[in-house]
């Protein structure tokens, strides 16, 4: 789950991390409340989750209430890539000396976390990664270990920061480690991190990413999932507990497995058709998951055949032919189904749907005939 | 041959009296699997039609001389039962709990390969490991195997897994092992433990790998078996048409660089001189080509 600047900054000072004073406004008259409280200059930022809102207008510095007001007015509403802004974070704006860059995520490939720190912030890292490489310092931790005070000085000297900076980078390293590995983040990433003239050092900009599968021991995340999703189809998903991806085909897709739910994308594709959604009802998912599933898929007006692709393994097919009818008696699906059952009590799955197959509801042996079915229906 | 396990291997269940546990438990002894044990703390002393109940993995293995263990408990108890197994005395550890907190199992794979360097662990989030006709551990269908090899399966997705056994059984094509190694972000066991583990079996005389968009396991395979593998492999990568994944910022996109889609990994595979397949049956298909020339 990824969270708005707003609500990484607010992660992060839970860990004490320095971040600037400031707040939330989803009105004109709420930023210049948090404007009057945090005193001016203020920074005005539209709070969305994709890149290059600087480039777009999305950040803008105030003086004085009339450019608060100004400012506000103009990025409540707009549309950035797709993302229309619907909530500002203002904070007292920041002089810089110096900027940088730090991070921590997972390396994989080595299943050791990986801190990257560059005393060439501000900039997209992607870039400095491309034409500078030197100029990251990685630092391989390993997670029976975490991050120490005095590995953390070494770092901060050997990515070449100010000296002025180094003791206070240090110590936010190691918070930003403990909220990285503590606060269970997926990436936990400042850009940049600043020097002031003045000679503090503190974090200008927050991206967290939160790592779901830890939420039973977090239940201060509660409030970022309410602000998670736009899409109504995502957010009708979500709320049912369902892995659910919009797409902008006509084929709905349901399956068990994320692997098998891609596989079935693909397949749908190369015979000519375009899938409406990925949506993978995970292992073991009984009648109310795949009658909630098909709920979600019938919301879509967009779909004009359902594949459901079953190879059942932990899932017991016969309880998503149960949950199909249970789906069925509950509400009008709109397109008909197809569906392809295969695996844990197959047999006895498709003894139950028998009786109820037409040309509404009906079965294919192989995954490939389903999907030729499946998309000759939708394009019919 | 199989490879990690065999028709001698003893397993115990830890979480055999839930829900889950007892339907994929009993599954597996019903095939043939020799559960000698349960393990559920406070449950000692009972049993589950028959299978003796522990409250430690300890005394488990020290009454049964069980080497494997099928874990099967919730995600916030998973790595302390991984860690539970290991000074336990297992040596193969299959945990197909999903779920898991990622740093959980950085801690615990790094625990293991410092504190216990004996241990293999499968998973998790995986189907497990089967055996045809010989041992099945995990929640895989074990009617849609075919024993007798020669084929032998590598796949990081659970029901691809389902779908790679049932394709190749269909056409009569057996399977030495077939090993679900799991999509999470640190996997005990990896694609190239696997191939490594095929290629030493003299039965199995050709593999099949099954992979997913994201990470680079695909690709370290390809080097792997361009250097090393002398038996041909046939790879499907599911995902080829799949939305971009949830972005997960800078940091991730450095970490993995251009790798990760499924069309660079079948690039990588194909130039390591695998036969790269379009969706799962056309890898069946392909598999059944390349048996019945060997055969001949």
């Amino acid at each position: 789950m990824d969270l708005f600047e707003y609500q990484g900054k607010q992660y992060f000072a839970r860990y004490g991390i320095a971040v600037s004073p400031g707040g939330v406004a989803d009105t004109v008259e709420e930023a210049v409340a948090v404007a009057e409280r945090v005193g001016y200059p203020v920074v005005v930022k539209a709070q969305v989750k994709v890149g290059g809102r600087g480039k777009a207008g999305g950040v803008k510095l105030a003086d004085n209430v009339d450019e608060v007001r100004t400012h506000a007015g103009n990025i409540l509403g707009l549309d950035i890539k797709g993302h229309v802004v619907r909530r500002l974070w203002v904070e007292h704006a920041t002089d810089i000396a110096e900027e940088y860059y730090a991070s921590f995520t997972l390396d994989r490939p080595n299943k050791v976390h990986l801190g990257m720190l560059s005393a060439q912030g501000g900039v997209e890292i992607e870039v400095v990664a491309a034409e500078n490489p030197d100029a990251i310092a990685m630092l391989s931790i390993d997670p029976r270990l975490g991050l120490d005070l005095e590995t953390a000085r070494r770092w901060v000297a050997e990515a070449g920061l100010t000296m002025a900076a180094r003791e206070q980078a240090a110590e936010l390293l190691v918070h930003l480690y403990r909220c990285y590995e503590d606060g269970d983040c997926d990436l936990a990433e400042v850009n940049p991190l600043v020097l002031t003239p003045d000679g503090r050092v503190h974090a200008l900009d927050a991206k967290v990413s939160l790592d779901e599968n830890a939420s039973f021991r977090h239940p201060e995340w509660d409030e970022y999932r309410a602000t998670e999703t736009e899409d109504p189809r995502e957010k009708m998903a979500k709320e049912k507990g369902l892995n659910y991806i919009g797409l902008d085909g006509t084929v709905g897709i349901i399956a068990n497995g994320a692997g098998l739910a891609m596989s079935t994308l693909d397949v749908v594709n190369q015979v000519g058709g375009t899938a409406a959604n990925f949506l993978d009802i995970g292992g073991g998912a009984n009648a109310d998951v795949m009658a909630a599933a098909l709920e979600v898929i019938n919301a879509d007006p967009k779909v004009r055949a359902i594949f459901v692709n079953i190879f059942g393994g932990i899932t017991r097919v016969d309880e998503v032919a149960k949950g199909v009818l249970e789906a069925l008696s509950r509400v009008e699906i709109a397109s008909p189904i197809v569906l392809r059952l295969d695996g844990t009590n197959a047999t006895e799955g498709r003894a139950i749907l028998a009786p109820h197959l037409n040309d509404r509801l009906m079965t294919e042996p192989t995954m490939l005939d389903a999907a030729r079915r499946a998309v000759a229906l939708a394009n019919a | 041959m199989s490879i990690f396990v065999d028709e001698n291997t003893k397993v115990i269940v830890q979480g055999l009296t839930g829900g889950q546990g007892r339907f994929h438990g009993l599954r597996n002894r019903d095939y043939g699997t020799r559960v000698v044990a349960g393990v559920t703390p406070g449950k000692g002393g009972t049993d589950v039609d028959g299978i003796p109940v522990y409250d430690t993995v300890g005394e488990a293995v020290a009454v049964t001389g069980a080497t494997a263990s099928f874990i099967v408990v919730p995600p916030r108890f998973a790595a302390d039962a991984i860690i539970e197994a290991a000074q336990g005395g297992i040596t193969f550890i299959v945990c197909i709990t999903e779920g898991i907190p990622a740093h959980d199992e950085a801690r615990t794979y790094n625990r293991l390969v410092a504190e216990f360097p004996g241990v293999r662990l499968l998973g998790p989030n995986c189907p497990g490991i089967i055996s045809p006709g010989k041992c099945n551990i995990g929640i895989t269908s074990g009617d849609i195997a075919l024993p007798g090899g020669p084929v032998g399966i590598v796949s990081r997705s659970g029901t691809l897994t389902y779908q790679a056994l049932h394709e190749l059984s269909q056409q009569g094509i057996g399977q030495t092992t077939c090993v679900g190694i799991g999509g999470d972000p640190v996997p005990g066991t990896n694609f190239i433990d696997c191939l490594a583990a095929f290629e030493a079996d003299p039965e199995t005389r050709a593999v099949m790998m099954i992979g997913e968009i994201g990470g680079s396991e695909e690709e370290r395979a390809a080097e792997w078996i361009k250097a090393h593998m002398t038996k041909p492999v046939v790879a499907y990568i599911a995902g080829v048409t799949a939305p971009a994944g949830r972005k997960m910022g800078h940091a991730g996109a450095i970490i993995s660089g251009s790798k990760g889609t499924a069309q660079a990994k079948m690039a990588a595979l194909a130039e390591a001189g695998v036969h790269v397949c379009q969706n799962p049956t056309e890898a069946g298909e392909k598999m059944v080509e390349i048996v019945r020339t060997l055969a001949g």
